[in-house]
């Protein structure tokens, strides 16, 4: 079967501008997270979509379901984690309670606050990690990257050719994810924020899907007011 | 909910709107395939009055697409169910206007955003199944539907001394035209007029095909279509008079940006009924999705398509536009933006 993922743990803090996490925050008339919910949804696709919610956060966003008439038996909800991933694994974690187990499960995670998403990037991630396992979705980098140990000078400047910046949705075979993840030792895990490495770690190849530059995350108020303007809106302080 | 717009904003310069889009009460497609027509490709080559232009830009092309239900709270469709959408959105009911006449008719891709999206939000009364037939053929539906409109004009006016309807044109517009005649009124005799060997051979199921420089003079026909157009619609319009019998109806089809000066006095003379035709409404569509259930009449329609590779950038929606000025016939792609 096939799942989609909204991960949505975090409660906010980078935003500063509001003690709503940013997912919750208006994007026109409607909170971040329902336009991306209602974009994974219409992906026939997928047999559910799991919500991950910071656990402070589950009623207020049953609230938001029922506001929006979101009452698709495909909507679950699963308590989110301490991060990325921990939400990663207790979304896969309800999905075992409520479906059971097979070894093709697809999963396909994505960030709650990437509104812009396309059907063509869920359904291409869906195509690819029914074939390949595992794949990324990455849009080509067009800044210089620049790495530097220290924060003071430069230490390398990599080929701008391949180099590429990391959006989401990533997707995964479940039972792949899992095994991979058993493997690592706890120090490992903790400090694996990208759920992709955990593939890279362990030699297992992941595949690129092309995203969109528009396909933006919503992290600063920044971007909060970018997107406010790329979806036609009024940003809302 | 978010829905991508690809739209020319200038000739040959593509755009992406965002439309926060209102679902409610509409049927939410997918487009699956699309097809090129020349009215897109008068857009993209920017071979229209720039005035025009001005007016009509920003705009998503194309009108000719199949998709896949994605949701429909009306309940009529099923997720997943292969459709077509009618470009042709009446805004009142006439019983004597039909909608593809009617000035306040919206058109999409003329006077809206075409099919060129991530989803299109329709009407309900506006999308119809078409279950069983491939969507890489029935995104040509729409065209097949103006030869279908463009057939029953023709019944509608013509006397019945309907025993040759020749068909001036040798391209895509002529091939539906020749294929839906052939079904609609299988006792006429069909003959096709045209400039090109090589694409006269295509109509394998007429009676008789013609070249234009060398016509018999004893040639004669009841009635015609006109389906050259452009710099082809001079010749077409005065030889028809020309060759036609007295009191033909001569059907036009073929767009002409510019003025075409026909020789009225022969034309009187005669007593002919000029008919124009374009586009077509949901009857039409219904006939015409009806019609491309025989498999006979989808492998004819197949035999003018040419499929390019799927479209999947802004990048692949330059390519496919450009292949299309290279191909004879129509251009469709799978559309996954």
């Amino acid at each position: 079967m096939i799942y989609g993922a909204i991960l949505a743990g975090g409660s906010g803090t980078r935003m500063h501008v509001s003690t709503l996490p940013k997912q919750f925050m208006a994007l026109k008339d409607k909170p971040i997270i329902i336009h991306t919910l209602e974009k994974m949804l219409m992906c026939n696709r997928f047999d559910a979509v799991y919500l991950g919610i910071h656990p402070g956060w589950m009623s207020y966003m049953y609230d938001l379901l029922d506001k929006y008439n979101l009452d698709s038996e495909r909507i679950k909800l699963a308590p989110g984690g301490e991060n990325r991933n921990d939400t990663i694994f207790n979304v896969i974690e309800e999905i075992k309670k409520d479906f059971g187990q097979q070894d093709d499960d697809i999963i396909v995670t994505h960030d709650a606050v990437r509104p812009f998403v396309t059907l063509r990037i869920i359904e291409e991630n869906i195509d690819a990690a029914i074939t390949y396992g595992a794949c990324d979705t990455v849009i080509p980098a067009t800044d210089t990257i620049v790495i530097s140990h220290d924060g003071v000078d430069i230490s390398e400047i990599p080929n701008r050719q391949y180099m590429y910046q990391g959006q989401t949705p990533q997707s995964f075979n479940i039972k792949m994810l899992k095994d991979l993840y058993s493997k690592l030792k706890p120090s490992d895990k903790s400090i694996l924020t990208d759920a992709c490495k955990i593939c890279v770690m362990e030699n297992v190849p992941v595949k690129l899907i092309t995203g969109e530059v528009l396909n933006m995350k919503i992290t600063t108020v920044n971007d909060y007011e970018i997107a406010q303007v790329i979806a036609g809106g009024i940003a809302i302080d | 909910m978010i829905n991508y717009v690809y739209q020319l904003v200038s000739p040959q310069f593509f755009s992406v709107k965002l439309d926060d889009v209102d679902i409610d009460g509409k049927v939410v497609v997918r487009p699956r395939y699309m097809s090129i027509c020349h009215a897109d490709q008068r857009y993209y080559q920017g071979n229209r009055d720039i005035k025009i232009l001005s007016q009509k830009l920003p705009m998503a092309l194309i009108h000719e697409c199949s998709g896949e239900v994605l949701e429909d709270r009306s309940g009529r469709f099923k997720p997943g169910q292969p459709v077509v959408m009618i470009p042709n959105m009446p805004k009142r009911h006439s019983n004597y206007i039909y909608e593809n006449y009617d000035e306040q008719s919206i058109f999409l891709s003329s006077t809206a955003d075409g099919f060129m999206r991530e989803f299109v939000d329709m009407p309900v009364d506006r999308v119809i199944p078409c279950d069983g037939i491939p969507m890489d053929i029935a995104c040509i539906c729409e065209f097949y539907s103006v030869a279908v409109h463009a057939v029953n004009r023709l019944i509608n006016f013509a006397h019945q001394q309907r025993e040759t309807i020749a068909i001036w044109g040798d391209g895509s517009l002529a091939y539906v035209i020749a294929s839906a005649l052939k079904v609609k009124n299988p006792e006429s005799k069909i003959i096709v007029i045209g400039r090109n060997s090589r694409k006269l051979s295509r109509f394998s199921f007429v009676n008789k095909t013609y070249l234009s420089y060398s016509l018999p003079s004893d040639l004669q026909f009841d009635h015609a279509f006109e389906c050259a157009g452009g710099e082809g619609s001079y010749d077409a319009i005065n030889n028809i008079i020309n060759y036609i019998k007295p009191q033909g109806t001569v059907v036009l089809m073929g767009v002409s940006e510019n003025q075409v000066a026909i020789n009225t006095r022969l034309l009187l003379e005669k007593g002919l009924t000029v008919v124009g035709s374009s586009r077509s409404g949901k009857k039409d569509f219904e006939e015409a999705v009806d019609l491309m259930r025989t498999q006979r009449i989808r492998r004819r329609l197949g035999s003018i398509i040419f499929e390019d590779k799927p479209v999947s950038s802004i990048d692949d929606i330059h390519r496919v536009f450009t292949t299309d000025l290279n191909t004879p016939f129509k251009t469709v792609f799978n559309w996954r933006l």
